[in-house]
């Protein structure tokens, strides 16, 4: 089973329930961790990943030809990216306008263009007794997170129970991510901007025909319109998580909630029978 | 007119308080909300739309059924698996994986895929209390964010210089990539919004670098300090590694949520310490501005 913990907005608390809701069920699971908040990744901070293996993420870029190239201008004709300009006698390549998508090389009328590899960011992974964890990391200064999410979601085994950590907003990134989950988790806050990004999240997963739940974290904070909400669309409210100074300081050390506060590994185990029974 | 972007990395730390408080401490300026997949300024500022604009971000396939002779062709051909064909061999184009490369419209021998423009957002300019503010709402799904997140700053530009404003505040989206290097192109100065803890401090040392690998100038302040005092120090010492001026300290305060759920900016809702530290923050942020340091 794939599940996906996503938000819409950032800090609710996605990668707090999603390391929670793993580290709840290796005793029982192979489970497989994936991060694919490739910007800003995070939850290795919290589940004690130590030792990481790591390989590169290249996205094919063209590189023109020098003596083949004719000056047509049709690469640049081609290209929906603005990544190619031809000049007289001359082409200028943008790598970080380029979404890969191997257009010029295949249209070239003399066959003047070749792929290279631009490196964009890393994969990094490791596997510790019935955890199996993979995360992406975009380079310094790379605009397109989404090819290192495709890298990371390669990984997948379907025979472990699989948890994507996703990144926060509703665009091309979390899309990437999400694709595919059997279901999904939205973490939210109690508050106008909780909610408003909930609202965003709901109509992604309605438009990925993805079923999913709600998880309210400082479940006490704010005001009662999440929940409201969320009765109103008929979203299940899976779990809710009171706000507590303790589970924050923990959550600023790298602590999981399960670590400071054991009896909430129950409460990740109803959670995830309750997402096994939304699956459809 | 200077620029001044805030970013975060990490989602959740307090940028758009931050910006939202600035909307109402600085004189003349112009409000941007560059998060233009979970926009959330437009909560606090209260923005009366006087014009909205239509974006198109790119284009999308569409298969012409009529056409196709099912040859396959173009699901061979598609890097985004965007293409495919069921097992009675129909193609279907799935609109939401389509970057828009059009690579499938150039190889399709009957020319049975057409290459549609996607409306895929909107953009506003609306009038509020605290003075003009652009603001966008990108389609769910949608590619190009970065795009509009450019579309954004150019209004907002465009009105500082037409109106002799002298700031442009961009509350910008969490992560480093495409939407927020729009966002920080060209800026005068980011302001990272960071938190103490293991993760706030990971994501703001990357925003950092790569503000400064696009050469930007940097500061920094910290929202809820008091969480974790020994994880608060660290980005102290951190920043004056790194040169960035560090200009506050917010305390964790309930206010903070109490101004969020009646809609106001927090140093218009209260006056209380933690509104205090944001006003120092300006004050010391003009003071830069001032003395020509950036």
């Amino acid at each position: 089973m794939i599940i996906s913990v996503a938000s819409g907005k950032g800090g609710t608390g996605k990668t707090t329930v999603a390391v929670n809701l793993a580290l709840s069920l290796i005793d029982s699971h192979s489970v497989q961790f994936l991060d694919c908040d490739v910007e800003e990744p995070n939850a290795h901070f919290f589940l004690n990943i130590h030792t990481l293996q790591s390989k590169p993420v290249f996205l094919p870029v063209p590189e023109i030809i020098e003596g083949k190239c004719t000056y047509c201008g049709k690469c640049a004709e081609v290209c929906a990216y603005n990544a190619i300009a031809v000049l007289k006698d001359n082409v200028l390549v943008f790598p970080e306008l380029c979404h890969g998508c191997g257009g010029c090389t295949l249209l070239c009328p003399e066959q003047a263009i070749k792929e290279k590899g631009q490196k964009i960011g890393v994969i990094e992974y490791s596997s510790e007794n019935n955890l199996q964890f993979i995360h992406g990391k975009l380079d310094i200064g790379q605009a397109m997170s989404p090819p290192i999410i495709r890298e990371v979601k390669k990984h997948i085994n379907a025979a472990q129970t699989i948890i994507i950590d996703v990144p926060p907003g509703t665009s091309c990134p979390v899309i990437e991510a999400v694709k595919g989950s059997d279901v999904s988790l939205l973490v939210t806050e109690p508050t106008p901007f909780g909610l408003n990004d909930l609202r965003l999240a709901v109509e992604t997963l309605r438009i990925l025909k993805i079923p999913f739940g709600v998880v309210v974290n400082r479940a006490d904070i704010g005001d009662r319109q999440v929940q409201n909400y969320c009765l109103k669309e008929n979203i299940p409210v899976l779990m809710t998580i009171p706000m507590d100074k303790n589970i924050a300081v923990a959550y600023s050390e790298g602590k999981t909630i399960i670590e400071t506060q054991p009896s909430y590994k129950q409460k990740f185990l109803e959670l995830f029978k309750k997402l096994k029974k939304l699956k459809k | 007119m200077k620029q001044i972007a805030i970013l975060s990395g990490k989602g959740g730390t307090g940028k758009t308080i931050v910006s939202a408080s600035f909307a109402t401490l600085a004189q003349k300026k112009v409000m941007a909300d560059c998060d233009v997949d979970a926009a959330n300024l437009y909560l606090l500022l209260h923005p009366e739309i006087q014009e909205s604009h239509k974006f198109s971000g790119g284009k999308k396939a569409r298969l012409i059924t009529e056409k196709c002779t099912l040859c396959g062709e173009c699901v061979d051909t598609c890097r985004f698996s965007a293409i495919s064909e069921k097992e009675d061999g129909e193609i279907i184009i799935d609109p939401i994986s389509c970057e828009g490369c059009g690579i499938c419209s150039h190889i399709c021998p009957v020319e049975a895929i057409e290459m549609e423009n996607s409306i895929s957002g909107e953009w506003f300019v609306s009038r509020t209390k605290y003075g003009p503010f652009v603001h966008a709402r990108l389609g769910i799904g949608e590619e190009n964010s970065g795009k509009l997140v450019t579309e954004v700053r150019k209004k907002a530009k465009e009105i500082a210089e037409k109106n002799n404003l002298d700031f442009v505040f961009i509350d910008g989206p969490p992560g480093i990539g495409c939407p927020v290097i729009a966002s920080l192109s060209g800026t005068d100065l980011v302001l990272v919004v960071t938190e103490p803890t293991l993760s706030g401090i990971h994501d703001m040392e990357r925003v950092i670098q790569m503000a400064h690998h696009f050469k930007t100038q940097t500061a920094c302040c910290i929202n809820k300090y008091d969480i974790n005092l020994k994880n608060s120090a660290q980005i102290e010492t951190w920043c004056k590694k790194n040169r960035v001026p560090l200009l506050g300290k917010i305390p964790f305060d309930d206010d903070v949520t109490k101004s969020i759920v009646q809609g106001i900016p927090l140093t218009e809702y209260t006056n209380n310490s933690t509104s205090k530290e944001i006003k120092n923050m300006w004050q010391k942020l003009r003071n830069l501005f001032a003395r020509e340091e950036i």
